[in-house]
């Protein structure tokens, strides 16, 4: 699989478990303040984006989602 | 509809002892039980599903339409209670749904979260380091129970949550029995009150004594109670939770885990120089050992479809783990262990919101007490190489009594 992702967490279903800062933790964070998932980069780089998916299946709560990353629409790049 | 004579359904959970303490279910129970959802008849005399595949486990541990509340009416129980066995049950938030589960959990996932337990990884280095040096003196041969797997995570549960160590043979005892399907009924009750009033005594010694202590019991009654959050004996029954959490099922696991890997020699060996491996090593022995065997029990309140069944409101349903963990279409050639495959999408720690919080704390514990072991005693094996191994069959979470161990 490939392709990049936009990813989307649920802090309300959020159980804390942390599977997914051990995944993924470039992506991943989890909350000092109360243990819950934190986004660090909602776009990540296209190399994670497998990480990513398997954050989805791990997280026990169904607190994240990704969705393919739109292709923009100029595409070039600075 | 026909509806089979209950005596005409296997039993859940089954009760072979001759059984390998390393095999889950033998063949014969595989064949009985493994369909993707299966009618079993409890010792209860109440019916169940068993849902044994991977997928499915998942998508019913996840699903709201399934009540964790042991206390509903239908709820499939693995044994007979005494009429309000569980007496005072504020506070106990793995037995509640929704909001109220999550109000309570939420008050404790930044103190498991991975980052603190990280931090507390020269705690559980120096834990295990003082178990070792008692393994050594007390043999060979000695038992790798009473002197490293079951004193490890007791004393670091006791540390975190500010319970003193030296009460330990109280609460071990009385944690045994809350998760022994076979203990009389009176017994369990009369544990679960010694256990609160024990804990109930200490928390409002913890509220009392205000700033001090930095021990999660005291944080909570500081940050919590006394901010009229958290009742009192909700702490209670949190400490209760956490308590006996803590206690078996990582020592069961180091023990299990121990015997797994004397088993496999060169693996074990492998322990002292490849500990960058034991990472992915632990989520294999959880995957394989599966220790919380018996699943589970979960009370739909809607119908659900699962794995191609209608589950109706008010049936009960038990989530397999241990034969989801070895499920062949999520893990190639499931009954082989494997320490190098990947093996975490396991559900030994469940599944959905109830998943278990103190993970990241068991892992550690389990990796670094196997890690230090093989360096420590890099030519232990078993010391009895014939007969049974006493296990706990009877137990909610499995494992050995004793491992006798020489080196
Ligand atoms: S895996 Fe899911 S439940 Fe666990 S911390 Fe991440 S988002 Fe939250």
């Amino acid at each position: 699989m490939s392709g990049a992702v936009r990813v989307r967490v649920d802090r309300e279903r959020c159980c804390g478990a942390g599977n997914c800062v051990v995944t993924a933790p470039e992506v991943f964070d989890q909350d000092d303040a109360d243990g819950l998932v934190l986004l660090r980069r909602a776009e990540p780089p296209a190399d994670a984006a497998d990480r990513v998916r398997l954050a989805v299946e791990l997280c026990p709560a169904g607190a994240i989602t990704v969705a393919p990353r739109p292709v923009p629409e100029r595409s070039s790049t600075p | 509809m026909t509806v089979a004579p209950l005596t005409d359904l296997p039993l859940w959970p089954p009760t072979n002892l001759d059984r390998d303490p390393l095999v889950p279910l033998d063949a014969g129970e595989r064949r009985r039980f493994a369909g993707p959802v299966t009618r079993v008849r409890l010792p209860t005399d109440a019916t169940a599903w068993l849902v044994t595949r991977h997928a499915d486990v998942k998508q019913m541990l996840r699903h709201p339409g399934f009540s964790a509340d042991l206390t509903r009416p239908g709820f499939p129980l693995l044994r007979r209670l005494a009429p309000g066995a569980f007496g005072d049950r504020r506070g106990g938030f793995i037995r509640m749904d929704g909001a109220e589960h999550a109000r309570l959990r939420r008050m404790l996932t930044a103190e498991f979260m991975i980052r603190n337990v990280r931090r507390i990884e020269p705690l559980i280095r120096q834990t295990v380091d003082r178990a070792l040096d008692e393994l050594h003196a007390a043999g060979p041969p000695a038992d790798l129970v009473t002197h490293v797997a079951l004193p490890v995570p007791s004393m670091v549960i006791c540390h975190l949550l500010g319970v003193p160590y030296a009460d330990h043979e109280f609460f071990q005892e009385r944690s045994r029995t809350l998760i022994d399907r076979d203990a009389p009924p009176e017994r369990v009750q009369r544990h679960v009150r010694e256990l609160r009033d024990y804990l109930h005594r200490l928390v409002e010694a913890k509220v009392a004594a205000g700033e001090r202590a930095d021990d999660l019991l005291s944080r909570l009654a500081r940050d919590r109670v006394e901010t009229g959050e958290l009742a009192v004996d909700e702490l209670v029954g949190m400490a209760v939770l956490l308590l006996i959490a803590g206690h078996e099922t990582t020592a069961n696991m180091i023990g299990l885990s121990t015997l797994l890997l004397l088993r496999h020699p060169a693996r074990y060996a492998a322990l002292r120089d490849d500990a960058g491996h034991a990472e992915g090593l632990v989520d294999e022995l959880l995957r394989y050992l599966s220790i919380v065997r018996t699943g589970l029990p979960r009370l739909a309140t809607e119908d659900v479809e699962i794995g191609g069944r209608l589950i109706r409101a008010g049936e009960g349903a038990i989530a397999v783990l241990s034969l989801a963990n070895r499920d062949r279409t999520a893990f190639d050639r499931p009954d082989e262990f494997d320490p190098y495959r990947a093996a975490q999408q396991h559900v030994a720690f469940g599944f959905g919101v109830h998943q278990c919080i103190g993970q990241p704390l068991a892992r550690a514990e389990l990796r670094i007490a196997l890690v230090e072991l093989a360096r420590r005693f890099p030519r232990l094996r078993p010391a009895v190489t014939a007969g049974r191994l006493p296990t706990r069959d009877s137990s909610v979470v499995y494992g050995l009594d004793a491992l006798p161990v020489t080196w």
